[in-house]
């Protein structure tokens, strides 16, 4: 025991950063979370155990669970196909050989940069304001545009919006994987008589799928995860009238407005099984529409 | 008939030029080879030809028409790439038919081109594979048949075997000019292999610096290069090149060849003084031949059919000599070399080819 400690000592000692990190900041806080799901705790007194109480309620007297889980899954319905697509098509636009293609690359993934800060999203939240820039510029056109950061009606599309705005990091996936596609394919393609369409459609989606399938599971689980733009640009709360009660949203209320440690353990916890399942589905899903030119057989 | 025509084509990117100034007639049902070292823009030649690459002066002509600005897809031809280019996400018969689908045939004639060129390409239990469940002769058989189910009017090849091991493109060079002599279409093929360019053209172009150095049969590029560089470039083990000086006397010329006897030569078109001869390691023979050198053998290289000989004549230039009778020798030995005047080629100091008056 004492050798496996003197041979082994200096190695547990380069990896304790990690460990140290990994036990005390991740492992620990994850199982004590699984503990606290299954428990009443409002951070002052001891937590309580309640069995699957928490479960029970979120899942069928918690009507905001289901408002939050609606807004959500609205959100990455829009927000994660709307962020692909657009950074599909910035990324074939760079591919085509600019000569200053790294200063657009680097414009491009600004706003990515800044996304998430909380900058960006007061921002945000003044530009699509009833008398914002977004409105001033539809005024020019004679539109009257609605308040729509207030209007729960618009509110979660300017969110789509930033969202789209954010493509820098999957545009930069898609353009490695663009340039991976060699050349040949559509010069062949090209004197055969495919038209771009169907060149875009039979050879550069099927050959980008791996990359696709990446940049979803990816941008899926951020989707998913958005707070910081969603908790500013709604003051916190999910206003108006819930329209913006992300999930995560409603968790922070749970845990840190209303102090329900546990309840707010639990619907982490449901959080993670939701992404766990969504992730296994693309997993399972990849089998039919994922090539990999190296696959085995 | 003229197939394609050349007149004044070039391409330049900015102030560099690839292709200068080149005038060529291909002849229907011909098998004409682009040959030349690398950068010499044969690959840009054929590009240009396919439709692939813009050209900045000229015309190319297809059967009379210019299709200087017609889309590839609209000049009738095939082309087969040296990477393959097969689809990876599709089975071969779907590569196959992938160009056809675009033709809008039915699918009855689709099935029957695909299943034709599958039977003439012997690959018909391949069909249903992918591209990476295939051995490297099995993909270039899959892109030449991609070529051949839309029926061009010209067949394109670039660099098509070079990705190949040296035994199986021994077959399928046979096997291209097999398909060659059973399609009759014309075929225009690029390589950097002289012995490809050899055994498979009707003709062949050498190029240099993107132009057109000359343009013959294999036998008239072997047998009467017009210049150094073809003498060079064309025949293996490479010609042996002896600077000499002419001189003109009363009953004729002269030659003094560095490290060989005097002697007497028809008389040439030139005022040069300085001339280059050239004799292929083949014709010079040992202890034979009406003009003769003394050599000291360098190194005997054994390689079965033939042995080479790399000899240091006493001037210091060094001949190579290819023959059977050579392969009792070894490296020391003393030997004389000779040849005979019919087997030379003279070229003048700017290597331009000399002929007799």
């Amino acid at each position: 025991m004492r050798r496996f400690f003197t041979r082994n000592a200096p190695g547990y000692l380069f990896l304790s950063p990690w460990l140290i990190g990994f036990f005390l900041l991740t492992l620990g806080p994850i199982l004590a979370s699984l503990y606290f799901s299954f428990t009443r705790y409002d951070m002052v007194s001891a937590p309580r155990w309640i069995g699957w109480d928490n479960y029970v309620y979120m899942f069928t007297r918690d009507r905001r669970f289901w408002k939050a889980l609606n807004v959500t899954f609205s959100y990455v319905a829009l927000a994660v196909p709307a962020r692909l697509a657009m950074a599909l098509c910035v990324a074939m636009l760079l591919d085509k050989g600019l000569r200053t293609i790294g200063l657009y690359r680097a414009i491009f993934y600004l706003p990515s940069l800044l996304g998430s800060s909380i900058a960006i999203a007061i921002l945000w939240r003044q530009l699509f304001a009833g008398d914002g820039a977004v409105n001033a510029v539809l005024s020019f056109f004679g539109i009257q545009g609605p308040s729509w950061i207030t209007d729960p009606q618009t509110s979660l599309y300017t969110l789509v919006v930033l969202a789209m705005w954010q493509f820098g990091s999957p545009m930069l996936i898609f353009l490695a994987g663009l340039r991976s596609i060699p050349r040949d394919l559509y010069e062949a393609a090209e004197i055969d008589g495919t038209s771009r369409w169907r060149q875009f459609t039979r050879i550069t989606l099927p050959l980008l799928a791996p990359v696709i399938f990446f940049n979803l599971v990816l941008q899926t689980i951020e989707a998913f995860k958005t707070f910081s733009s969603a908790f500013i640009i709604s003051h916190g709360n999910g206003a108006p009238a819930d329209s913006l009660l992300f999930y995560t949203v409603y968790l922070f209320n749970e845990a840190f407005s209303f102090f329900r440690m546990g309840y707010a353990s639990a619907l982490a916890w449901v959080l993670l099984v939701i992404i766990a399942t969504f992730t296994g589905i693309a997993f399972l899903s990849s089998k039919y529409w994922v090539h990999y030119e190296n696959e085995r057989d | 008939m003229v197939a394609l025509t050349l007149r004044n084509t070039g391409k330049r990117y900015g102030a560099l030029s690839i292709i200068q100034n080149m005038n060529l007639d291909v002849r229907e049902g011909e098998f004409l080879v682009l040959v030349g070292p690398s950068g010499c823009g044969k690959s840009t030649l054929l590009r240009m030809i396919a439709g692939l690459e813009d050209i900045t002066d000229g015309t190319i002509a297809m059967d009379g028409r210019v299709v200087n600005d017609l889309p590839a897809s609209k000049r009738e031809l095939s082309m087969v790439f040296q990477s393959y280019a097969l689809y990876p996400h599709m089975t071969v018969a779907k590569n196959l038919a992938f160009g056809l689908e675009n033709m809008k045939l039915p699918r009855a004639e689709v099935q029957r081109r695909v299943a034709e060129a599958a039977r003439i390409l012997q690959i018909e239990k391949l069909l249903d594979r992918k591209p990476r469940q295939l051995s490297g002769g099995q993909k270039q058989r899959v892109a030449i048949g991609r070529a051949i189910v839309r029926e061009p009017k010209l067949f394109l090849f670039d660099e098509p075997l070079s990705n190949l091991d040296a035994e199986l493109r021994v077959q399928m060079r046979a096997e291209l000019a097999s398909l060659y002599a059973r399609l009759g279409t014309t075929m225009i093929y690029v390589t950097h292999d002289q012995v490809e360019a050899m055994t498979l053209a009707s003709r062949i172009v050498v190029l240099r610096g993107g132009k057109i150095e000359q343009v013959g049969t294999p036998q008239e590029l072997y047998e009467r290069p017009q210049n150094l560089f073809v003498a060079g470039f064309i025949g293996s083990p490479k010609i042996n090149m002896i600077e000499s000086a002419l001189k003109a006397g009363s009953d004729g010329m002269e030659v003094a060849a560095k490290g060989f006897q005097a002697f007497k030569v028809p008389r040439l078109d030139t005022k040069d003084g300085a001339i280059t001869i050239c004799i292929r390691p083949s014709s010079i023979k040992l202890g034979e031949g009406s003009v003769q050198a003394q050599g000291t053998v360098r190194l005997v290289e054994y390689l079965g059919n033939e042995t080479l000989l790399h000899i240091a004549l006493n001037s210091g230039q060094t001949l190579l000599v290819s023959g059977k009778a050579t392969a009792s020798l070894k490296m020391g030995d003393t030997v004389t070399v000779g040849f005979e005047l019919a087997d030379l080629h003279y070229f003048d100091s700017k290597g331009q080819r000399l002929e007799a008056i």
